[in-house]
């Protein structure tokens, strides 16, 4: 068994069911995160697991204790919220003990404790500072060192970064995953920011309407979506319609052009309508190539992202993006010229219906 | 632009004057006890008075008592309308406003009715037992206020969260209540106290018609038979109110300040 096994959990609102059977195992000292848009049941499903929501069906095991109907205060989960909560009546030592104060630590247990949390997010010296004397960064480390100090079985972070500014956003995931990597504590992590998920998570779950689409390594999830919406919400991705032309063969057609696909097309009939995606970074304009495909388009718009150059072309009817590195040394295409768009078999991906 | 705010400072000059003189025309008044001299002789007469003692400490122990009482009932069911039953926050607005509707004389008739000697519950057969009826009515006067007060406290800051907050670091209701919301309400909840401590410091038809020993009825004794004494407890009676009025000011100030 698992260290957090969430089995068959769902909630509904009166007639309104936001969350819809969803599972999941987690492994102890594993990192996951919920990533989705708003509305997808993300932190509803942290909430359940926190239990500030009641599940109307369903279990939630925490180190092989069923906990679904435990009390939050019951449950020893941590959690940091994205408005920070740092109680303002409270120094920084003051918040950090909290947790400790209410186990009936004493004052000692709970001084040594507050100084290990402080030098591990690196604010020993803001110990007597008050919440409003601190940044958000600051904030968000003494939520995250408070949530920490009760050495909580599972720690869940409800979009911890979303408050924050771009940079302080990417140094904290940072600082996050390399605690969390340290403490060796099993975390839930919910955001709706695809780099966030992807760049510090050992597992995505990603959620649409209540459902976990896809659950597998960041690699996984982007380099091999399995629906339409995984596809479209994880990276950018051309999402283009397609015709069965030879099953046997592993053969379609897009806007008319044949194109391969790397895997089987067996159950699929002639003429059977499939979407499939590519990788704007899978694309290149390139001559035809033996082994690989090829499109033929004309250039609809060329638009110059600093390192990146984003070129989109259109076929008959459809749009494919291509993104090239910024080389100074090589021509850009023009708009309105004719290119050919080259790329392998198993960069298209075929997807599952939503 | 100028004439706009030479208006501006007439009407405050005005507004000013409005408030100012009849206050200290009182003043003035008050110190002219002594033929041809000003002076505080009937400041002397009223604080000497064994009656203005007794009545205004009287006035103070039941405003402390119904501040405790009022924070008691209030905070907590201020604090789960605003944290599970937001659907019920409209019902409870009505119900704390009603004192405000249902004059103090139709409550305290009512309260006579219910709670007379003959009744099932004979409140009024004891002095006691008067005193707790006299509490819970100024308990019932003060609601509009200390519930006000108490509502704008909890709307200041993110209940839910810090409630969440606090659960998930093993704090139960109580706990939350008393180590994390009232702190961060302190202002809200001294704010609803005073208001409380000025509005049953001068209340008048609740004590007179439960027959008890309160400031009020005492006002309004010594002005129907003395002549500078009633002034210069208006002015005493003044002075109270409007120190309670300065210590939330002070108290809000250094809380605003706290939170910048």
């Amino acid at each position: 068994m698992s260290f957090l096994e969430i089995n068959h959990l769902k909630k509904s609102f009166g007639p309104n069911t936001v969350v819809h059977d969803f599972t999941l195992s987690v492994e102890k000292g594993e990192f996951v995160s919920f990533l989705g848009p708003s509305g997808c049941g993300k932190t509803t499903v942290l909430r359940m697991i926190a239990g500030f929501e009641q599940a109307s069906s369903g279990r939630i095991i925490i180190g092989g204790a069923d906990v679904t109907h435990l009390p939050p205060a019951k449950r020893n989960v941590g959690m940091v919220f994205q408005a920070y909560a740092l109680f303002p009546n409270l120094t920084v030592a003051g918040n950090i003990g909290f947790g400790l104060e209410i186990a009936g630590a004493t004052s000692a247990e709970i001084n040594t404790r507050v100084a290990e949390m402080l030098e591990l997010i690196k604010l020993p010296h803001l110990a007597s500072r008050y919440p409003y004397q601190l940044s958000g960064g600051q904030q968000q480390r003494v939520a995250l060192a408070r949530a920490l100090a009760v050495r909580p079985q599972v720690l869940l972070l409800d979009e911890p970064l979303s408050a924050l500014d771009a940079k302080i956003r990417v140094s904290l995931r940072e600082e996050i995953r390399a605690l969390q990597r340290e403490l060796g504590i099993t975390t839930v992590f919910v955001t709706h920011d695809q780099e966030e998920a992807l760049s510090i998570s050992d597992r995505v779950v990603v959620m649409h309407n209540g459902k976990a689409d896809q659950v597998g390594a960041p690699s996984e999830i982007y380099n091999h979506p399995k629906t339409h919406f995984v596809a479209s919400f994880v990276g950018t991705l051309n999402i283009l319609e397609a015709r069965v032309a030879d099953a046997t063969s592993g053969r379609l057609s897009i806007d008319g052009q044949p194109v391969a696909v790397a895997r089987s097309l067996a159950g699929f009939g002639l003429g059977d309508q499939l979407t499939v995606a590519l990788r704007p970074e899978a694309v290149d304009i390139a001559a035809p190539e033996s082994g690989k495909n090829a499109l033929k388009g004309t250039v609809d718009d060329v638009a110059f992202l600093g390192s990146i150059i984003r070129v989109r072309v259109r076929l008959a009817s459809a749009r494919v993006s291509l993104d090239t590195f910024n080389d100074p040394s090589r021509s850009l295409p023009r708009v309105g010229e004719t290119v050919t768009l080259s790329f392998k078999p198993e960069d298209l991906l075929l997807l599952e219906r939503d | 632009m100028k004439k706009n705010r030479l208006g501006h400072w007439i009407a405050i000059l005005l507004g000013s004057l409005y408030f100012v003189v009849p206050l200290i025309a009182t003043f003035e008044f008050s110190l002219r006890k002594l033929r041809g001299v000003y002076s505080f002789e009937a400041y002397r007469v009223v604080l000497a008075d064994p009656q203005f003692q007794g009545s205004f400490t009287y006035s103070v122990v039941l405003a402390v008592i119904t501040i405790i009482f009022g924070l008691m009932i209030i905070v907590p069911t201020a604090y789960f309308v605003e944290l599970r039953l937001r659907s019920l926050k409209p019902v409870v607005e009505f119900i704390t406003l009603l004192p405000l509707v249902v004059p103090a004389i139709v409550l305290v008739f009512g309260y006579v009715r219910l709670y007379n000697s003959s009744s099932i519950l004979p409140l009024t057969a004891s002095t006691r037992g008067t005193d707790f009826l006299l509490a819970c009515g100024y308990v019932t006067l003060a609601l509009p206020y200390m519930y006000r007060s108490i509502e704008t406290g909890l709307r200041s800051i993110d209940v839910r969260t810090l409630t969440e907050a606090a659960e998930s670091l093993g704090a139960g209701p109580l706990t939350t209540l008393r180590r994390v919301i009232l702190p961060n309400i302190r202002s809200a909840v001294l704010s609803g106290a005073f208001l409380t401590f000025a509005i049953v410091i001068g209340e008048f038809t609740f004590a007179s018609l439960l027959n008890r020993p309160a400031f009020g009825p005492y006002l309004q004794l010594v002005g129907a038979n003395r002549a500078y004494e009633p002034a210069a407890l208006a002015i005493v009676a003044f002075a109270v109110t409007w120190a309670c009025m300065g210590i939330i000011q002070v108290i809000s100030r250094n809380r605003t300040a706290a939170i910048k």
